[in-house]
């Protein structure tokens, strides 16, 4: 058994800047990360983040990635960090089970950040199995990180920022986007990154989805429908699409199975896209020393996970016994941000959705 | 079909990697993960659902929906889409669970 003070899991925005803070203000810790590199979902970000300079906004999230990387790589004596490694197992002493090179290797820690992210949703209609239907950020990842194409012509589901963004970067990779097609009667995403696929003459067909695909070995066709107002298909509507690709992006779900796992009190929010923990301002779960931060807890943006990070690397330090130089200016700073973020229309419904949450009537 | 122009990125020319796949010899290169290799050449279908032996493709690219599981060196269940393609590894469709190995 090898023993830590701090253990982070995921190796995305949060788990990293999580690390950093706990580093600054003298606690050492463990970041395990299945991938084989850091850097969570930002790694495929091509595009300029919004936000405010504070984020990195009118950064590539490619670049915030490396900034991030940095940032902890600055700290060798502190931050330890093993990539390809899986937690695969947690248990209430905070004893878990990491898988590394076919090894289980086990690790008792004083205190536990889970910041595992979320992973992409998927839609339900017939043979949505086929190959060549993916998760956007799947493509993304595959376009951007790999250099690979997924295919000649795609329809992208859900246009919500992400869907317009990746729609945008499939072109930009020299792929034909036949269309984005949304199930709402308006477009989900900011109107700068529709306006933009307008421009290169993309259709966004709101009050649409899709009805089945079609394939043997891979996908071939989609046949897509107009939706009334309850979101029914209106018979003889239907169309039929010839793809090889098609890119479903209709939200993700927070990565929460672990915490699941030791018992952390949980609920179903929607709005902050599935099953979350309960959490205190100081963003610790049910279970003592059990932390997190990011997507895990409520998906938002790089920008807050980011923050969050921040925020609870800060927090676990001083619980262990580490307090940060300037605690009560930085926390105030974070706390200011992570408002600032969630602010305006946008926000509403993280707003609300942490609400529901919150352990203390004090939201995170 | 890889990328050969882009506006932001640049995808310089890496090593070759010459891998086995269900039999055949053929190239990945230095960077990629087994799917992406898989990919560039055509390859979507990369494994089966276990009951009804539906194909399978790429699905998350981060290791999670188990939607690529592979037989690769012998072992199976490997998540191809987090896994990178070394020289000589035979890689194999998987069309059941996977069986024990040594
Ligand atoms: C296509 C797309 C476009 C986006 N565009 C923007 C944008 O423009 N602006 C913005 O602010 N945000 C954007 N986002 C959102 C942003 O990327 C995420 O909110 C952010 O990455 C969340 O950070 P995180 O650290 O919580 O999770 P992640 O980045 O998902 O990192 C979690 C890490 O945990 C690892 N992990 C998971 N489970 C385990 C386990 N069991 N063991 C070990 N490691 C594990 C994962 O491999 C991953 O590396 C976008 C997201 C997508 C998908
Ligand atoms: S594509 Fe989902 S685990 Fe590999």
């Amino acid at each position: 058994m090898i023993n830590k003070d701090l253990v982070i899991i995921g190796g995305g925005p949060a788990g990293l800047s999580a690390a950093k803070l706990a580093a600054e203000s003298g606690l050492s810790s463990l970041i395990v990360e299945r991938d084989f590199k850091l850097g969570g979902q930002l790694v495929k970000q091509t595009h300029m983040f919004f936000g405010s300079e504070k984020q990195y906004a009118k950064t590539r999230g490619i670049d915030i990635a490396k900034i991030l990387v940095d940032d902890v790589l600055k700290y060798p004596e502190m931050v330890e960090v093993m990539t390809d490694t899986t937690v695969v197992g947690l248990y209430e002493d905070k004893v878990i089970t990491l898988l590394h090179n076919d090894e289980y290797i086990k690790v008792q820690s004083k205190a536990i950040i889970i910041a595992t992210g979320a992973s992409e949703k998927v839609l339900a209609f017939p043979n949505n199995d086929l190959p060549g239907i993916y998760g956007a950020g799947a493509v993304q990842t595959l376009m951007n990180v790999n250099g690979v194409l997924p295919g000649n012509d795609v329809v992208m589901v859900g246009s919500g920022n992400i869907g317009l963004i990746v729609s945008y970067q499939l072109i930009q990779a020299g792929v034909n986007v036949k269309c984005v097609i949304e199930a709402s009667s308006s477009i989900g995403g900011y109107k700068v990154h529709a306006s933009k696929l307008k421009r290169l003459g993309v259709d966004i067909l709101t009050s649409h989805s899709v009805k089945r695909a079609n394939g043997t070995e891979a996908l071939e066709s989609i046949v897509i429908s107009k939706l009334d107002n309850n979101w029914d298909y209106i018979e003889g509507t239907e169309k039929t699409i010839e793809v090889d690709s098609l890119c479903i992006s209709v939200g993700l779900s927070p990565l929460s199975s672990l915490l699941s796992m030791i018992g952390v009190d949980m609920k179903y929010v929607s709005s902050l896209g599935g099953l979350v923990p309960y959490i205190d301002s100081h963003h610790e779960t049910s279970v003592k020393d059990v932390y997190v931060a990011g997507d895990v807890c409520g998906v938002e943006e790089a920008s807050s996970a980011i923050v969050e990070g921040y925020l609870t690397g800060l927090i676990v330090a001083s619980s262990l016994g580490f307090k940060h130089e300037n605690y009560d200016e930085l926390y105030r700073d974070f706390k200011a941000q992570l408002e600032n973020l969630r602010s305006g229309p946008f926000g509403e419904k993280t707003r609300e959705g942490l609400q529901e949450i919150a352990r203390d009537h004090d939201v995170k | 079909m890889r990328i050969t122009e882009h506006p932001i990125l640049t995808f310089e020319q890496k090593a070759k990697l010459q891998f086995v796949f269900d039999g055949n010899k053929v190239y990945g290169y230095e960077g990629d993960t087994i799917a992406s290799a898989l990919h560039a050449m055509g390859v979507k279908k990369l494994s089966h659902s276990i009951h009804l032996k539906r194909p399978r493709g790429f699905y998350c690219a981060i290791g999670n929906c188990a939607s690529c599981n592979m037989i690769v060196d012998e072992k199976p269940n490997v998540r191809t889409c987090v896994t990178l393609l070394k020289e000589g590894m035979v890689v194999k469709t998987q069309l059941n669970k996977g069986e024990l190995y040594d």
